[in-house]
C-alpha cells in the first residue's frame, strides 16, 4: 500500500507490503542503511530511530504505521555538515568501538538529553536501558552523553 | 613529535563513518540483481533426515531456488584447523547443509533464496522434513558415560579427544606429601558470545572468469579464502576474493569458517545471482558457536605457609555435536597450558577430554580458554587461602613468579618462557586504590550488622599475541598451519602512507594505532597514513584478529618495515646530500646530517625522489616501500590485578558490585584510550559470565536462552563506573615492547567477581560457587546455610 | 524478524474498528504494537488483518473527572509517567509507567494494548489492579466495564470477549492514599520476575485500608486478600509486614509461575519480599 513518510527531511512517497517493518523500509527501500538490526526482539536498540520525535525501535513498527510521519534517523545529524554535539562527544570519549549499536545509541542517548538534558551518570545508565552494547562496557559511553550534555548547555 | 604520538590518545580514525551511519556493514551492501537467502534449521538436537520434501517452497511466486544438503553431495565437510589431542581420527564437522542427520539444534538442513527475504521466509515454512528424532545428550560428562546416546561412530563414548599436559605421577606425589589438599568440581558455564552484529554473508560468482567474491563477517577473511578454496571445494585459491566489510564486533565467534560462508557462494553458482544471507539474532543464538563450557575437577596439594605445589586438573570440554574450525585447539593449548598463572607452581597436570554433545559448536570466545584457565587457578588459589584460613593476598604474594624470575618457564608452555613482569606491583597499586586495610575493616563492621560484604582477586596473567609458527606447530599440538602476521608499508610520491595489513580489525582501532606507529617512526601526521585491511585483493596473507594479537604480531611486522623504510631512506638522504650514509641520521621525519640539522631532506622530499627515481644511488630501487613477514620469538604475557567488591543482599540474593578495580600491565601503550576502552569492555563481559549469563540447553537440546529475551547481556546500569590503572612493564618480545589488550578484562574479571561473592558469604561457610551467581541461586545458598533468614 | 503477510487498516473511529474486528475473525488490533509486532516477527502471531487503532485521538486524553481519572487505552506508559493528573491521583501508576521496558518502549506502548495483552510478567496489569481500576469496553452491542478483579482472567487471557476494544482505564483519586510498585526485574527482558503494589490509606500511623496485588509471580496480576487484612488496622510494623509476607506467600501459591532462572518457590518467597520494599516505599520509609 501507498504511505507517505517524511524521513530525514524529505518526504517519500512509496508503496510498501504492509507486513515490511520500518527499519527495513529505510534500509532497504531508502538505501538508509546507518539505521542497524541487531536483534529480533526490540531489545537491542541498534535499530533506534526519532518518529515524531520521539524515540522509537524502529523493527517494532511497521512502515504503514508510519504513514504521514516524520522519521530522523541517523543519518539527519550532520546532513548539513557539522557532527551533532552528541556524535562528536562520542568520538571525543571513545563511546563507540565496532560502531554497530553506535547509530541507535546517538539516537537514543539524543532522546535521553531531550528528556533530562542533565543527567546524573546513574540518569545515564539508567536511560540507556534499551540499548545493548557489547564492545565498550558503557563507561565511555556514559561519559560520552554527559559530554554532551555539557556540550549542549546542560 | 616522533615519540609524542605512539602513547597519546588520539582520536579514533575510524569513528567519523561510524558515527554517521556511513560505515558499510555486511548487510548494508546491496549488489544490483541481489537475492536473499533464509536457511532452514533443525529444530532437533539429535536426528536423522528421513526425507526433505521442497515442492511447495519452490512453487512460491519469488522463490528462485530451493536446495538441500543433496544438491550439494560433491563438497567437501568444513575442515577442523586445529586437530589437538589426535582429533584427526574423529573429527566431525559441518556440512554446508547436513544430508542425513543432524547433532544440534540449528543445523542447517535446506536452504531458499528468493527475491526478498520475507519471500524466502514464508518459503521455509513450505519445507517439509520428515524427521527420525534420536536420543539427546547435551552435558559433557554424561555424554561420556555408558549408555549415553551416541553421536559420531568414529567417536565412542562421544570423546572427540583426550589430551594431557604434566607429569601425572610427580603432581600425584607432591599431593600426596602436600599439608592440605583441597579438592573443588568447577563448572565454567556456555557464553553465548553475541557481538550486536551477527553472521551474515555475500556471495557473486562470475561465470566469465569462474571467481567468486565473498564478503562475509570474518576477523580472518585470508584464513577464510584459505579453508574455501583449498579444503572445501577444491579450488584453486587464487580465485576466490574474501572482504570482511566493516564488522560489528566479534569475540572469537567471527574467527571460524561457518557453512553459509561456503553456501552462499554455491548457491551464486547455481543461480547465476548474487545472493546475501543476514542472520536473525535468534538464528545466531543458535547456528553460531559458544564459548567456555567445561565441567572440571581440580586438586590442588599447598603448604602450611601457603606455598602451592601442585595442581590437578581434570576437564570435560563441550564442543558442541560438531567441530567448529579450531574448536580442539581451545581446551588444549589455550588452556591446559595455562593452568601456572602468575604463579610458582612446580606440579601441574590436566587432562582434558574433548567431548560431542547435542548442541551448539563450542570455539573460542574472547580470552578462549585463557578465561577457563584463570578461572581455575584463580579459585584454586582463594581456595587454598580458605582452607589455610589465609589472606588471599598473601597466598598471591607468596606464590608470585618474581620480577628475577623472568624468562620464566612453566614447563607447561612446551618451551615458551613468560617474558616480563611485576606481578607484586600491580597488586600494590590494585590495593591502594582499594585502601586494603580500610575494606577489611568495612567489612567487619558490616558483618556485625549482618552485612555480607565481600572482596575478590584476580592476579592474572595472559598469554597472547599467540604466535610463534615453529612453537604452535609442534608435533602434538595440532594446529594446522602457521601464526606469522604481514604488512606492506608504502611511502607514496606525495609523502602519504599506505599500510596494507593481513589483521583484520572489527571495533580494536587498528586504523588509529597503527598509523599512530607509522606517524611516530616516520615523523608523518597521523592523517597522512592510510591502513587497508580486511580484503584478500591487495593485503599480504594474515592468520586473522583474535588472541589479542593484532598489535604485538600484526603492527610488529608494521614497525619492522618502517624501519627499513627508514634505512632506504636514510640512503637516499644522504644521497640527496651528498653526504656518507654513515653521516645522516632519520630523526623527526628528516634525515640530516650529523650536526647540522638544517642540512635535512623531509621524508615528504626524499619519498619523492625515491618515487620520480630521477637521481638514486647506484642500484637502488625506486620507491619506498617494504613488506614484512613478522614471526615473533615467544608469546607475551600482560598480567595484573582485578578487585572486585560486592554486596549480597540476603533477602533477594541480589549482587551489587560496589567497586571494580583493575590495574592491567599489556606492556608499552600506543593509545592509552583505546587500551582502557578495550579493558572496560572486557571487563563488562567478564563480570556478565560471573553474574548474569548463561547458554542453557534443555535435556531435549532446545536452547532456553535462544534470545536477548532470555539470555541476559548486560545494559549500563549493572555496572558502577570501573577504576582502571596500569603498570608498564614492556615486553623484550618484539620492539614495540607491547603485550596486547584484546582480551585482559575478560580473562581477569570472572574469577574476581566470584571470589568476591564467595568472601561475602563465606561467614555462613561457602566456599565455592557455580557461575552465574544469579538472585535464585544466591538465596537458596543462603537458605540452605540459614535454614532461613 | 519477518512477519507473514498482513492486511492493514487505518481505523478512523471505534465503531469502525468493532466492525472490522467483527466481521474478521483473524483481525488483531493494533495500537503502540509493542507486544504484537514482536510476536508477529517471530512469527509467534500471525494475524490476516491489523486494524490500527493508534489514531485514534479520542483514546489518547487523560483527564480527572470528579473523584476519578481516566485514562485513554491509547495514553502510552511514557504519557501516563509524565501526566501531573495520574502522579497525583495514581502515583504508582505513574512510577510503574516510567519503569516499564525502556523509553522507546514507554514512548510507544500504550496501557490498553499492555491490559489487553494480560503478560503476567508486566508492570500496569499489577498496579491498575491495587488500584481497584475499572476497565472500560466497548463491543458491537455497545459498552460494559469490568473491574480489574474479573478482568484478568488467566496467562495471557482477559475478561474481553471478541470484537471488543477497551476505551479507557478508571482509577478512583487515591492521592490521599501512600502507594507504590516495585519490581525485581529479569536481567535479560527487564519483565517483572515479581511486582508488588501496594495502596494504602493511613490515619497516623495506622493504615484503614490495604490494596495488596502482585504480578510477575503468578499467571496474572492478583490480589492479596490476605496481606490486605493483616495490613489494614496495623501500624505497618515488623510483625505486621512479616505477617503480610507470610499471606502474600500463601494468597499467590495456587497462581505461582517459574521458570529455570526464577522457580516458582522464589517467586514466592520474593513476592513476600517485595511486598514489604512497596510498603516502605509508598511510606517512604
Amino acid at each position: 500500500m501507498q504511505v507517505k513518510i517524511t524521513v530525514n527531511g524529505t518526504l517519500h512517497e512509496r508503496d510498501v507490503t504492509p507486513r515490511t517493518l520500518l527499519v527495513h523500509f529505510l534500509r532497504e527501500d531508502l538505501a538508509l542503511t546507518g539505521t542497524k538490526i541487531g536483534c529480533d526482539t526490540s531489545q537491542c536498540g541498534s535499530c533506534t530511530v526519532h518518529l515524531d520525535g520521539k524515540a522509537l525501535k524502529s523493527c517494532t513498527m511497521l512502515a504503514v504505521q508510519a504513514d504521514g510521519s516524520d522519521v530522523q534517523t541517523i543519518e539527519s545529524l550532520a546532513q548539513d555538515g557539522p557532527l551533532h554535539p552528541m556524535q562528536e562527544s562520542f568520538w571525543e570519549k571513545h563511546g563507540l568501538q565496532c560502531g554497530y549499536c553506535t547509530p541507535g545509541m546517538i539516537m537514543a542517548s539524543i532522546a535521553l538529553l531531550e528528556n533530562n538534558p542533565h543527567p546524573s551518570d546513574e540518569e545515564i545508565r539508567h536511560g540507556l536501558e534499551g540499548n545493548l552494547c557489547r564492545c565498550t562496557g558503557y563507561q565511555n559511553i556514559v561519559a560520552a552523553v554527559k559530554n554532551a550534555s555539557e556540550k549542549m548547555g546542560g | 613529535m616522533a615519540t609524542a604520538v605512539v602513547g597519546s590518545r588520539i582520536k579514533r580514525r575510524e569513528d567519523p563513518r561510524l558515527i554517521t551511519g556511513e560505515a558499510k556493514y555486511l548487510e548494508d551492501i546491496k549488489l544490483p540483481g541481489l537475492a536473499y537467502a533464509a536457511i532452514l534449521r533443525s529444530p532437533y538436537a539429535h536426528a536423522n533426515i528421513k526425507s526433505i520434501n521442497i515442492d511447495k517452497a519452490k512453487a512460491l511466486p519469488g522463490v528462485l531456488g530451493v536446495f538441500t544438503g543433496k544438491d550439494f553431495a560433491d563438497v567437501n565437510p568444513l575442515p577442523c584447523a586445529w586437530q589437538a589431542g589426535g582429533v584427526q581420527n574423529n573429527a566431525n564437522t559441518p556440512r554446508i547443509l547436513e544430508i542425513d542427520k543432524v547433532t544440534f539444534t540449528g543445523a542447517g538442513v535446506a536452504v531458499v533464496v528468493a527475491e526478498d527475504r520475507y519471500t524466502a521466509e514464508d518459503a521455509l515454512e513450505l519445507i517439509e522434513v520428515d524427521w527420525e528424532p534420536l536420543p539427546v545428550v547435551v552435558d559433557a560428562y554424561k555424554a561420556t558415560q555408558p549408555g549415553a546416546p551416541q553421536l559420531h561412530e568414529n567417536a565412542p563414548n562421544n570423546v572427540c579427544m583426550e589430551w594431557t599436559v604434566g607429569d601425572q605421577s610427580a603432581v600425584d606425589q607432591a599431593l600426596h606429601s602436600a599439608d592440605i589438599v583441597v579438592k573443588q568440581h568447577i563448572l565454567n558455564q556456555r557464553l553465548i558470545p553475541t557481538p550486536m552484529e551477527p553472521r551474515g554473508c555475500i556471495a557473486q560468482y562470475l561465470a566469465a572468469t569462474g571467481e567468486y567474491t565473498i564478503w562475509m563477517t570474518s576477523q580472518a577473511p585470508h584464513v577464510m579464502r584459505l579453508l574455501i578454496t583449498a579444503f572445501v571445494f577444491g579450488i584453486p585459491e587464487t580465485k576466490v576474493r574474501v572482504i570482511s566489510p566493516q564488522i560489528g564486533g566479534g569475540f572469537g565467534a567471527k574467527i571460524f569458517l561457518y557453512p553459509e560462508y561456503c553456501l552462499m557462494p554455491a548457491l551464486s553458482k547455481k543461480l547465476g545471482r548474487p545472493v546475501r544471507w543476514m542472520e536473525t539474532r535468534s538464528e545466531n543464538y543458535i547456528s553460531t558457536t559458544h564459548g567456555r563450557d567445561h565441567i572440571t575437577d581440580i586438586e590442588v596439594g599447598a603448604k602450611r605457609d601457603g606455598t602451592i605445589t601442585s595442581l590437578k586438573v581434570n576437564t570435560y570440554a563441550n564442543l558442541g555435536g560438531v567441530l567448529s574450525t579450531i574448536a580442539p585447539g581451545i581446551p588444549t593449548t589455550l588452556y591446559g597450558r595455562m593452568l601456572s598463572g602468575a604463579y610458582k607452581i612446580p606440579n601441574i597436570f590436566c587432562r582434558v577430554f574433548g567431548v560431542y554433545t547435542n548442541t551448539g559448536m563450542v570455539d573460542a570466545y574472547r580470552g578462549a580458554g585463557r578465561p577457563e584457565a584463570t578461572y581455575v587457578v584463580e579459585r584454586a588459589v582463594d581456595l587454598v587461602a580458605r582452607e589455610l584460613n589465609m589472606d588471599p593476598v598473601e597466598v598471591r604474594r607468596k606464590n608470585f613468579i618474581q620480577p628475577e624470575d623472568f624468562p620464566y618457564d612453566p614447563i607447561i608452555l612446551r618451551g615458551l618462557k613468560y617474558d616480563s613482569g611485576d606481578y607484586d606491583k600491580a597488586l600494590d597499586r590494585a590495593l591502594e586504590m582499594l585502601d586494603y586495610a580500610n575494606f577489611r575493616k568495612e567489612q567487619a563492621e558490616a558483618r556485625q550488622q549482618g552485612r555480607y560484604l565481600g572482596v575478590g582477586f584476580s592476579t592474572y596473567i595472559e598469554i597472547c599475541g599467540v604466535a610463534p609458527s615453529a612453537w604452535i606447530g609442534l608435533p602434538g599440538e595440532g594446529w594446522g598451519a602457521a601464526l606469522w602476521e604481514s604488512a606492506n608499508v608504502r611511502v607514496h610520491l606525495t609523502g602519504k602512507v599506505v599500510v596494507t595489513t593481513g589483521s583484520q580489525t572489527h571495533g580494536q582501532g587498528h586504523e588509529t594505532s597503527v598509523s599512530q606507529v607509522v606517524a611516530g617512526e616516520l615523523g608523518i601526521a597521523v592523517e597522512d597514513v592510510t591502513v587497508q585491511h580486511s580484503d584478500t585483493l591487495g593485503t599480504p596473507f594474515g592468520y586473522g584478529t583474535y588472541g589479542s594479537r593484532s598489535t604485538a604480531v600484526g603492527t610488529v611486522a608494521v614497525y619492522n618495515s618502517l624501519q627499513k623504510i627508514k634505512e632506504k631512506a636514510k640512503a637516499l638522504g644522504a644521497h640527496m646530500l651528498e653526504a656518507a650514509v654513515e653521516d645522516v641520521v632519520f630523526q623527526d621525519g628528516k634525515v640530516h646530517v650529523k650536526g647540522a640539522p638544517d642540512r635535512a631532506k623531509t621524508i615528504q622530499e626524499i619519498a619523492g625522489a625515491a618515487a620520480l627515481a630521477y637521481s638514486l644511488p647506484q642500484g637502488m630501487e625506486p620507491f619506498l616501500d617494504d613488506t614484512t613477514y613478522y614471526d615473533p620469538p615467544n608469546c607475551t604475557y600482560p598480567f595484573g590485578t582485578h578487585i572486585c567488591v560486592v554486596e549480597v543482599d540476603p533477602s533477594t540474593g541480589s549482587i551489587e558490585i560496589k567497586r571494580y578495580i583493575a590495574v592491567d600491565d599489556v606492556g608499552n601503550v600506543i593509545n592509552p584510550m583505546i587500551v582502557e576502552g578495550q579493558v572496560h569492555g572486557g571487563i563488562a563481559q567478564g563480570v556478565a559470565q560471573a553474574l548474569w549469563e548463561a547458554a542453557v540447553y534443555d535435556e531435549n537440546g532446545q536452547l532456553i536462552t535462544g534470545s536477548l529475551m532470555d539470555y541476559a547481556l548486560p545494559r549500563a546500569d549493572f555496572f558502577p563506573p570501573f577504576e582502571l590503572d596500569r603498570t608498564e612493564t614492556p615486553t623484550p618480545v618484539n620492539p614495540l615492547g607491547v603485550k596486547g589488550a584484546g582480551e585482559t578484562g575478560t580473562i581477569a574479571a570472572t574469577p574476581a567477581v566470584v571470589n568476591a561473592v564467595v568472601d561475602a558469604l563465606s561467614p555462613l561457610g561457602i566456599k565455592h560457587l557455580d557461575m552465574p551467581l544469579g538472585a535464585d541461586k544466591i538465596w537458596r545458598v543462603i537458605q540452605e546455610h540459614t535454614n532461613g533468614v | 524478524m519477518y512477519p507473514t503477510e498482513i492486511d492493514y487498516h487505518r481505523a478512523s473511529s471505534i465503531a469502525e474498528a468493532i466492525e472490522l474486528l467483527s466481521q474478521n475473525d483473524d483481525a488483531k488490533l493494533l495500537a503502540g504494537g509493542h507486544s504484537l509486532i514482536p510476536a508477529m516477527k517471530l512469527r509467534l502471531a500471525q494475524p490476516g488483518l491489523l486494524i490500527d487503532i493508534s489514531h485514534l485521538e479520542e483514546l489518547k486524553s487523560i483527564f480527572v473527572s470528579g473523584d476519578k481519572i481516566s485514562i485513554g487505552a491509547l495514553a502510552t506508559h511514557a504519557q501516563i509517567a509524565a501526566s501531573a493528573d495520574v502522579q497525583s491521583y495514581a502515583p504508582a501508576l505513574a512510577s510503574a509507567a516510567g519503569i516499564v521496558g525502556d523509553q522507546q518502549v514507554r514512548n510507544w506502548g500504550t496501557i490498553g494494548g499492555n491490559l489487553a495483552h494480560a503478560d503476567p510478567a508486566s508492570d500496569p496489569p499489577t498496579v491498575v489492579l491495587a488500584y481497584d481500576g475499572v476497565i472500560h469496553i466497548q463491543g458491537q452491542s455497545g459498552s460494559r466495564s469490568v473491574n480489574a478483579q474479573d478482568f484478568f482472567v488467566d496467562l495471557f487471557a482477559t475478561a474481553l470477549e471478541p470484537g471488543e476494544i477497551i476505551t479507557r482505564i478508571e482509577l478512583s483519586n487515591s492521592s490521599s492514599a501512600k502507594s507504590a510498585y516495585v519490581k525485581l526485574s529479569h536481567p535479560a527482558s527487564r519483565y517483572a520476575v515479581v511486582g508488588v503494589c501496594a495502596v494504602l490509606e493511613m490515619n497516623g500511623s495506622t493504615c484503614t485500608s490495604a490494596r495488596v496485588a502482585v504480578g510477575g509471580a503468578t499467571m496474572k496480576a492478583v490480589r492479596s486478600p490476605g496481606a490486605e487484612s493483616v495490613l489494614t488496622g496495623s501500624s505497618l510494623d515488623d510483625s505486621a509486614l512479616n505477617a503480610a509476607a507470610a499471606a502474600v506467600k500463601s494468597d499467590i501459591e495456587e497462581f505461582l509461575i517459574g521458570d529455570m532462572s526464577y522457580p516458582e518457590d522464589y517467586r514466592q518467597a520474593m513476592a513476600g519480599v517485595y511486598l514489604k520494599r512497596a510498603v516502605h516505599a509508598a511510606l517512604g520509609s
